[in-house]
């Protein structure tokens, strides 16, 4: 992996947009690094009353408390087994906070416009709102994700039932 | 050697400022039960009378201590007069109460200036003065100064003989005639003889009697005021002679007084801390420290298998960091009283100005917030406070007119409500005339004349800079640039300002600030795994469940019976879906507890113990969630939710036309909703 | 050196107080009123009271007179911090048993002298 700084440069000269990218159920995604952050490692989360079930509950991160998601419910995939190695992304959305549980975290990439495309219209796709659109790097599809929306609790009542993107795809 | 007393003028002014503030609150006090009697002479507990004059007194002290002569002159003015008034020596009516607040504005200035070089009004503060002369006997002159201060010279050698016969009882004073010896050797050549003839028989002798006296010969340049000197605390129980030489008594000077004062706003900046803060963040440190010798200590000697521990440490210094950030912000608490206190003055002397009568009434002043909102709340209130005194509230004849009480109330009432504290202002007053704000905003062209408006959009017409309704522009409210000033002094502060209002019944300011933190006293409890916080104001009671007190009327909330009363038994393991120990009713606790005047027995697993608790928003980067008023980071590091019982109570009533199925034992403990479910009965 | 403990109710002085005192090297022990200094002195040895008339909840003669009447305190110098205009308490305070008094206001230097009188 490139150092982040040479990344940075390379992204800048060439106008692409750098994204961490990270793996749910065997697919790559992508949220913009800006968003990102911080990455840790599991800790013990207090759930949060009535809430939707992709909801794990809550974390101390330094004195603040931030909800954490569960990306792979949120998709409505099956869940796996949360260990001591299981990841979670901090993102930071113009002050808000909240993290989400993925299977591992990839890389971070470079991605310029030429790479990416917009996602294709599926029919009884329910979460395409969370796509902001595809992108080919080396051979890979990778998902590029608008995070904003994903955890956004404003929005949570909306997303009950979602079916799989990947699957979709 | 030379102490430099300037390191314990801080002290001094803040004091004299607090001093100020009680005596000005118990004047107002005393002038409330004059107007109670109906009549004008004030009839004065004498502790109040008493608490004043101690405050003018430890100020006149220390004033003159330090070296603060204008301050001391006037405060020993108001003393004396004050001194009069708890003697009985003068009565109390409302001129001389008024008079005594006038002086009180003084004295702060002169403190002021004392304190910042800067000048301050001679001429009202010498008018004052005067008032006082006329009032009474005393003279503004500081009398004359105390034996210890000057010692006369003598012009030459003079020889004295002293006879010194202590009262037998001279010891219970605690004095020492050989004390008083060694004092008058150091005066010069001494040469003392006892005399014997007082002792009494060996069984007759009492140790702790005196019953020696002597006879001395002093020699030196030694007035005679230094040997009476020596001998001043014990003159009344002593006889003594003092024979040689008159010498002439040295006049004292008598200080004069300067006056040079001017009024300037005067904010302290430090703080007054109680112990148990302190020391909760001494403990702290102390185990930040232990944390860091750990981690020094592994890193010494590190080897990859020590990785654990490693982390363990970081996590630890984590908290301890955090622990130690909460304590210091814990330490800038203040309570909201610091930023009532000028109110109540405000409210006195604007009433009088303005021929009204307003009650004050405030209640919560002890809620806590940051020192900085504080400093920075006092001027927005002071405004809002002002317009209701001036806007609000009617004249006594009007107020009879509109059928209400001829005293008209502005009640102030700070609370804490998740996260946030809330100042409320209201007033019994006019209220607000949408037609009239309608009107003079189209005078003002601020809105067009065919503006359809709801009533909250006229209200925030009076937040627009240069709006004023007021008939006349007073010179108490300003030219109106009050309301747009205050809102934007608030926003800064992250908080925000409503109205609500009823025209003929009065107006409320709702003013809310979010809090960077609060504390809240809290009671932890158990649910099955789970431990919450409850708020320990709206706990009433605990009691073990009776099974027979339980019922459910059909369709409705599960009731409990407690001594007549039918109170909603809130089961949290059916309201968050969590799994409780046991659904049997008598292995747990019923913690009775009560809001917004209601009440409802909360089922509970345990009760785990009291603590002070950090209040963190769940808002910030989540959301409202019904039943929880906001988190906490408890001490282990994990977070706790902290109940809110009103929403609990809604919850339970709303929840009571669906069936859950935690009483038949079928939750799963994922949060997981339930979703719709058909109502059934039971 | 000795242990001295002054009551006032106002900080600056028992600051100004205390300070002067270490200066020389006394042991300093500080109560803001006539009640806590009662409760501050159990188990120590006090060799000096220097103690304000005027203070709230239990006031200089109060104090005093409490002192005196414990079996430690009966000889121990306790002076009084008057003003000059308090003739009337001064009285009290001789009759209630004080050693002596000390009037406000005073500097460091006076302040020493006195106990230097007292203590020796």
């Amino acid at each position: 992996m490139e150092t982040a700084r040479v990344l940075q440069e390379k992204a800048l000269q060439a106008n692409e947009e750098q994204f961490l990218t990270f793996r749910l159920d065997g697919q790559e995604y992508g949220i913009a690094i800006l968003k990102v952050q911080e990455i840790k490692g599991w800790d013990k989360m207090t759930p949060i009353p009535n809430s939707p079930p992709y909801v794990k509950g809550v974390l101390n991160l330094r004195g603040v408390i931030v909800p954490v998601f569960d990306l792979r419910l949120r998709f409505g995939l099956p869940e796996t087994v949360r260990d001591a190695f299981t990841v979670i992304i901090v993102v930071n959305i113009g002050g808000r906070m909240a993290g989400i549980v993925v299977d591992a975290v990839s890389d971070v990439i470079n991605v310029s416009p030429e790479q990416q495309c917009a996602a294709p219209e599926y029919e009884g796709q329910q979460n395409r709102e969370f796509i902001k659109g595809l992108a080919q790097v080396d051979d890979k599809l990778l998902i590029l994700l608008d995070i904003d929306r994903m955890v956004n609790p404003e929005t949570l009542e909306q997303s009950e039932a979602v079916a799989s993107v990947a699957a979709a795809l | 050697m030379a102490i430099d007393m300037r390191q314990f003028h801080q002290t001094f002014f803040e004091e004299s400022f607090e001093g100020l503030t009680v005596m000005e609150a118990e004047l107002l006090r005393l002038e409330r039960t004059a107007s109670a009697n109906g009549h004008d002479t004030v009839s004065a507990d004498p502790e109040i009378l008493n608490t004043i004059f101690r405050s003018a007194h430890s100020i006149k002290g220390g004033s003159s201590t330090f070296g603060f002569s204008d301050v001391a002159a006037f405060a020993h003015v108001l003393e004396s007069r004050l001194d009069a008034l708890r003697d009985g020596r003068s009565l109390p009516d409302r001129r001389v109460v008024g008079l005594l607040l006038l002086a009180v504005d003084c004295l702060r200035s002169l403190i002021i200036a004392a304190k910042t070089g800067k000048q301050s009004d001679q001429g009202a503060i010498e008018a004052v003065r005067l008032q006082f002369e006329k009032l009474g006997s005393e003279s503004a002159a500081l009398p004359v100064t105390g034996k210890t201060s000057t010692q006369p010279r003598a012009s030459a050698t003079t020889h004295w003989r002293i006879l010194f016969r202590p009262n037998p009882k001279m010891f219970h004073t605690g004095n020492d005639p050989l004390r008083i010896f060694r004092e008058l050797s150091g005066l010069g050549k001494m040469k003392t003889t006892v005399d014997i003839s007082g002792l009494p028989s060996w069984e007759q002798l009492n140790p702790e009697e005196c019953y020696l006296s002597w006879n001395s010969e002093l020699v030196g340049s030694v007035a005679r005021e230094a040997i009476a000197d020596v001998f001043s605390w014990v003159l009344d129980d002593c006889r003594l002679e003092i024979i040689s030489n008159t010498m002439p008594v040295p006049t004292l000077s008598q200080r004069s007084v300067a006056e040079a004062v001017a009024s300037i706003d005067a904010h302290t900046d430090t703080l007054r801390v109680s112990v148990p803060k302190v020391d909760a963040l001494i403990n702290t440190v102390g185990e930040l420290v232990i944390t860091q010798t750990m981690l020094s200590q592994l890193t010494a000697n590190f080897t990859f298998d020590n990785l654990s521990k490693l982390f363990a440490g970081l996590e630890q210094l984590e908290r301890n960091t955090r622990e130690l950030q909460e304590s210091v912000m814990r330490i800038r608490m203040l309570p909201l009283s610091f930023a009532f206190n000028r109110l109540p003055r405000l409210v006195h002397d604007m009433s009088q100005k303005l021929d009204k009568k307003v009650d004050l009434i405030i209640s919560g002043e002890q809620t806590e917030i940051d020192k900085t909102v504080i400093d920075r709340l006092i001027d927005p209130l002071l405004h809002l406070v002002r317009n209701s005194l001036d806007h609000g509230i009617e004249p006594p004849a009007e107020r009879i007119a509109a059928g209400k009480p001829q005293t008209g109330t502005i009640e102030l009432k700070a609370y804490q409500k998740s996260g946030n504290v809330i100042i409320e202002i209201r007033d019994d007053g006019r209220g607000l005339r949408h037609d009239r704000i309608f009107d003079k905003a189209v005078e003002q062209g601020l809105i067009p004349a065919d503006a359809k408006l709801s009533p909250d959009e006229i209200y925030e017409l009076i937040f627009l800079p240069g709006f004023s309704t007021a008939v006349t522009v007073s010179d108490i409210s300003g030219r109106g640039v009050g309301m747009d000033v205050v809102r934007s002094n608030i926003h800064s502060l992250g908080g925000n300002v409503e109205i609500t209002s009823q025209a003929g019944q009065g107006t409320c300011f709702i003013v809310r600030l979010p809090l960077t933190l609060a504390i809240l006293d809290g009671l932890s409890l158990q649910v099955g795994t789970h431990t919450y916080i409850l708020p320990l104001v709206s706990i009433v009671e605990s009691v073990r469940i009776v099974p027979d007190q339980v019922s459910r009327p059909a369709g409705g909330v599960e009731l409990y019976g407690l001594r007549k009363e039918y109170l909603p038994l809130l089961r949290l393991s059916d309201l968050f879906h969590v799994m409780p120990r046991s659904t049997d009713l008598t292995q747990g606790l019923l913690v009775i507890v009560e809001a917004d005047g209601k009440k409802a027995g909360l089922y509970v697993d345990d009760l785990l113990g009291q603590q002070q608790v950090v209040i963190k928003s769940l808002e910030t980067h989540y959301r409202k969630v019904d039943g929880i008023s906001a988190a906490t980071i408890l001490g282990d590091g994990t977070v706790a939710m902290i109940l809110d019982v009103t929403g609990l109570i809604r919850m339970a009533h709303a929840g009571a036309t669906r069936l859950t199925p935690a009483s038949h034992g079928r939750i799963q403990d994922t949060g997981r909703h339930t979703g719709n479910m058909t109502p059934t009965i039971n | 050196m000795a242990t001295i403990l002054t009551v006032d109710d106002t900080a600056s002085m028992r600051q100004m107080i205390s300070f002067t005192l270490h200066s020389v090297g006394h042991e300093v022990i500080q109560a803001s009123d006539g009640q806590e200094a009662l409760k501050v002195i159990e188990g120590k040895k006090v060799d000096l009271v220097i103690a304000d008339i005027n203070m709230p909840n239990m006031d200089g003669i109060t104090l005093l007179k409490s002192l005196r009447a414990l079996a430690d305190y009966k000889f121990t110098p306790i002076l009084m911090l008057t003003t000059e205009s308090q003739d009337a308490k001064r009285q009290q305070g001789k009759v209630a048993g004080a050693t002596g008094w000390i009037v406000k206001p005073f500097n460091p230097e006076q302040l020493l002298n006195v106990v230097k009188k007292v203590l020796g």
